[in-house]
C-alpha cells in the first residue's frame, strides 16, 4: 500500500452531542480502512449558518481559527457534517480571495497566537473515501454486503450547493443529479433507490422558526423514499439525520400517513458493510428503530 | 496571380459547408416536453421530440425547432435572445435554465441524451412553458423595489455615490426578474407567504443604496415572521438557479446581518437562535443543542419540544453523563480561552 492517508477531523458539535454514533462509526470506518485520523479537539462550532446571520465577521474569525489547527498539522481538514463543510469552505474561500478580509481576520487571530495561511484543503469524509481512498478499495473490504437493502441516498444541500464553491472538494458533483452516495452504496453492494427528493432540502435549519415548512420538506423526502421502496435512508449530514430521524412522528401527522424509515449516517452504512461492531455503529442512538439492521445484516 | 487563385480556392474549401459539418458532430437527443393548455386540457402530458443537436445550439433553438419543425402550437415566452429580458426561463431536468443563454450540449453532457423540458413552475402553467407569474410580481412589489427619497423639486446638486457604495448593490442590480430562483425555492413551494429569493434580493438592492431612505421600513417588511428572511431554509437552490450569478441567498444573509448592524432586529425565536449560538460557544466552544432551543423559544415555548426531547433522551441523543440531563453534558474544546477571547474582540453585532 502507498502512503497512509492521514486527515485532521473536524467533528462539529452534533457528533460530540446528539449523534455520538456519527463519531464512533467514522472512527471505526477509518480504522478498518487504515486511514489515520487526528481529531481537532481545539475546533469550535462552525456557526451552522446561524451565527453567520448574526455576525458574519466573527463567524469568519472562529472558522479560520479551526482551519489554523489543521494547517498546523499540515493535513487536509475533513468534515462529517455538510453544514460544517459549507461554513468552513465559505470562510476559506472568502479569506483566500479577499486579502483585506484575511488581514483583518489574522489581526484578531494574532491575539491568540494563530495565523490563517490557506494551506489546508477542506473536504467532507464522503469525498475523501471516493476521490482519495477509492471505491474499488472500499469494495474489497466489504465483509457484509448490503445487497438485502434498498438504500435511499439523501445528499443534503450543503455538500452539493453552491456547486461553484464545492466543485474542487466534491469531485464536480452535479447538484441536479448527484452520484457520489449512489456510487458508494453500489460499492457496498446495496441497491441505491432512485427518487426525486435525493438532492432536496430536509428543512432542518428552520425547525424552530418555520416549523411547518421544516416538517413538510422532511416529510416530502421521507415519503418519496418510502414510496420508492426504500428500506433505509442514508445521509452524509447529521443535521439531515436529526431532522429526518427524530421528527418522524410529527412529520407523519403533517403528511397524514405513517412515516417510518431508519435514517443512517453515511459512515454507519459503511461500518455496517465493513463488519464493525454494534457499539461502533451505534444504531441504538436512533429515535426511529434501526437495530433490526444488525440481524438483517448477519 | 496563380497562387492567389489557389489560395482563394482553398479559402472556399475551408468554408465549404460539407467539410465544416464533418467538424461539428451532432448528438441525437430526445426532448421529453411538458405540454398543457389550461383552457382545454384536464391534465398535463409529455410529448417526445427527437432531433440532432449541434454544438452551437441553445436550449432556445431547440424550443424553436419544436415549434417550427414539429408542432406549431407549442408555446413559450421569448424576447431579447440576449439573456437580459428574463422571459425564456424554464427548467431542464429540474435545473432552472435561461433558454437563450444555455448551450444544449452542455446540458446533454450533464444529464444524458434525454432532456426533460418543463416550465419554471408546473403548478402555475398556463400553456406549455408559459406560466402565470402573478405571485412573483406581487412579492416583488411588496418590498418596494425602488429608491424612496425626499428630493427637492429643483435640486442644485447631483446625488453622488462612491464606487464602493455603488459596488455594494451592483450584482444584486443585475436581476432580470426571470423567476429562476423564485420557482426553484422549496420554502416558497411549501409556504405561499414567503417573499422568496428574488424579492429579497430586490429588497437588499434598495436598502443598501445610499440614495434610499426607506431601508428600515424594508428591513421591517423582510423580517416579518412567516414571510421574511427568517423563513429561508438555506438550501442554496437560488444560488444554483440564478443565470446572472447574483447569489440571492448571500443577499438574504446580508439582510439577516443588517437586522443586527442597524439595530432593528426584534428579539424573537429566529433572532435569538442566531445570536444564541454564542452562549454555548463561550461556555464550551460548541453549540449547546439544548440551550439553543430553550433560549430561542423561551421557557414557555419549550413545551412544544418536550415530546421530542423525551424521545431523544430515550435513544441517548440527549446525554446523561452526570446523571442529570442538560447539565455539564457537553465536552469542552481544547484552548477554549482562545474562542472566548476572539468572541470578545471580534464580535461586531448585538441583539
Amino acid at each position: 500500500m502507498s502512503e497512509q492517508l492521514h486527515y485532521a477531523l473536524f467533528t462539529g458539535c452534533t457528533a460530540k452531542q446528539s449523534t455520538p454514533e456519527l463519531l464512533s462509526s467514522t472512527l471505526a470506518v477509518a480504522d478498518k480502512l487504515g486511514i489515520k485520523i487526528t481529531i481537532l479537539e481545539e475546533a469550535s462550532c462552525c456557526g451552522a449558518s446561524h451565527l453567520q446571520d448574526f455576525d458574519e465577521f466573527l463567524a469568519h474569525v472562529l472558522n479560520a481559527r479551526n482551519i489554523c489547527y489543521a494547517e498546523k498539522l499540515g493535513l487536509t481538514m475533513i468534515t462529517i457534517c455538510n453544514t460544517c463543510q459549507l461554513n468552513s469552505a465559505m470562510t476559506k474561500h472568502a479569506l483566500d480571495t479577499d486579502p483585506e478580509l484575511k488581514a483583518r481576520v489574522n489581526e484578531k487571530l494574532s491575539e491568540v497566537g494563530l495565523e490563517y495561511k490557506g494551506t489546508s484543503e477542506i473536504k467532507h469524509f464522503l469525498y475523501t473515501l471516493i476521490d482519495e481512498y477509492g471505491l474499488d478499495k472500499v469494495k474489497e473490504k466489504v465483509t457484509v454486503p448490503l445487497s438485502h437493502l434498498n438504500i435511499a441516498p439523501f445528499y443534503g444541500c450543503h455538500n452539493i450547493r453552491p456547486s461553484e464553491l464545492h466543485e474542487e472538494a466534491n469531485g464536480h458533483e452535479n447538484p441536479y443529479a448527484p452520484t457520489s452516495l449512489d456510487n458508494l452504496i453500489d460499492a457496498l453492494e446495496g441497491n441505491p433507490v432512485n427518487y426525486e427528493s435525493k438532492n432536496k432540502c430536509c428543512g432542518f435549519h428552520v425547525e424552530l422558526q418555520a416549523n411547518h415548512t421544516s416538517e413538510v420538506l422532511a416529510g416530502n423526502a421521507l415519503v418519496d423514499a418510502i414510496d420508492n421502496n426504500a428500506d433505509i435512508m442514508v445521509t452524509p449530514c447529521p443535521l439531515c439525520h436529526l431532522k429526518m430521524d427524530t421528527y418522524q412522528d410529527s412529520v407523519g401527522k403533517v403528511m397524514g400517513r405513517d412515516v417510518e424509515l431508519p435514517v443512517l449516517h453515511m459512515p454507519q452504512m459503511v461500518a455496517l458493510a465493513l463488519g464493525c461492531s454494534e457499539k461502533e455503529i451505534g444504531l441504538n442512538f436512533h429515535v426511529q428503530k434501526a437495530k433490526q439492521l444488525y440481524t438483517q445484516a448477519s | 496571380m496563380s497562387t492567389q487563385t489557389e489560395e482563394t480556392v482553398d479559402d472556399y474549401k475551408a468554408f465549404n459547408t460539407d467539410e465544416v459539418d464533418t467538424f461539428q458532430p451532432t448528438r441525437k437527443v430526445t426532448l421529453k416536453t411538458f405540454r398543457f393548455n389550461a383552457e382545454t386540457d384536464y391534465l398535463p402530458y409529455y410529448k417526445h421530440y427527437e432531433m440532432e443537436v449541434g454544438k452551437d445550439e441553445l436550449i432556445l433553438d431547440l424550443l424553436n425547432r419544436i415549434k417550427w419543425e414539429h408542432d406549431g402550437s407549442f408555446s413559450y415566452r421569448r424576447s431579447c435572445r440576449h439573456g437580459i429580458c428574463g422571459a425564456c426561463a424554464i427548467k431542464v431536468n429540474g435545473k432552472a435554465t435561461l433558454a437563450c443563454k444555455q448551450n444544449a450540449l452542455e446540458l446533454i453532457d450533464l444529464f444524458g441524451d434525454e432532456l426533460v423540458i418543463e416550465p419554471s413552475s408546473k403548478k402555475r402553467a398556463i400553456k406549455d412553458m408559459i406560466i402565470d407569474k402573478a405571485d412573483f410580481w406581487a412579492k416583488h412589489a411588496a418590498v418596494k423595489p425602488y429608491v424612496i427619497a425626499d428630493v427637492e423639486a429643483r435640486p442644485e446638486h447631483e446625488t453622488k455615490q462612491s464606487i464602493a457604495e455603488f459596488n455594494n448593490f451592483l450584482d444584486s442590480d443585475l436581476c432580470i426578474q426571470c423567476g429562476a430562483c423564485h420557482y426553484s425555492c422549496p420554502a416558497l413551494e411549501v409556504n405561499d407567504a414567503f417573499l422568496g429569493p428574488a424579492a429579497l434580493n430586490a429588497a437588499y438592492r434598495f436598502t443598501v443604496d445610499t440614495r434610499d431612505q426607506a431601508g428600515d421600513e424594508r428591513l421591517g417588511i423582510t423580517a416579518e415572521m412567516g414571510s421574511g428572511v427568517w423563513d429561508c431554509v438555506k438550501c442554496f437552490e437560488c444560488a444554483e438557479a440564478c443565470p446572472k450569478d447574483i447569489n440571492p441567498i448571500e443577499k438574504i444573509g446580508k439582510l439577516h446581518n443588517l437586522q443586527f448592524v442597524r439595530g432593528v432586529a426584534e428579539s424573537n425565536v429566529a433572532t435569538r437562535h442566531a445570536e444564541g449560538f454564542l452562549r454555548g460557544m463561550k461556555k464550551t466552544g460548541y453549540l449547546d443543542e439544548a440551550d439553543i432551543v430553550t433560549y430561542s423559544e423561551g421557557y414557555l415555548g419549550m413545551y412544544k419540544h418536550l415530546g421530542t426531547a423525551f424521545k431523544m433522551m430515550k435513544s441517548g441523543k440527549i446525554h446523561w453523563h452526570s446523571g442529570i440531563p442538560f447539565i455539564n453534558s457537553i465536552p469542552k474544546i481544547k484552548n477554549l480561552d482562545e474562542v472566548q477571547k476572539l468572541i470578545e474582540i471580534a464580535q461586531t453585532n448585538k441583539l
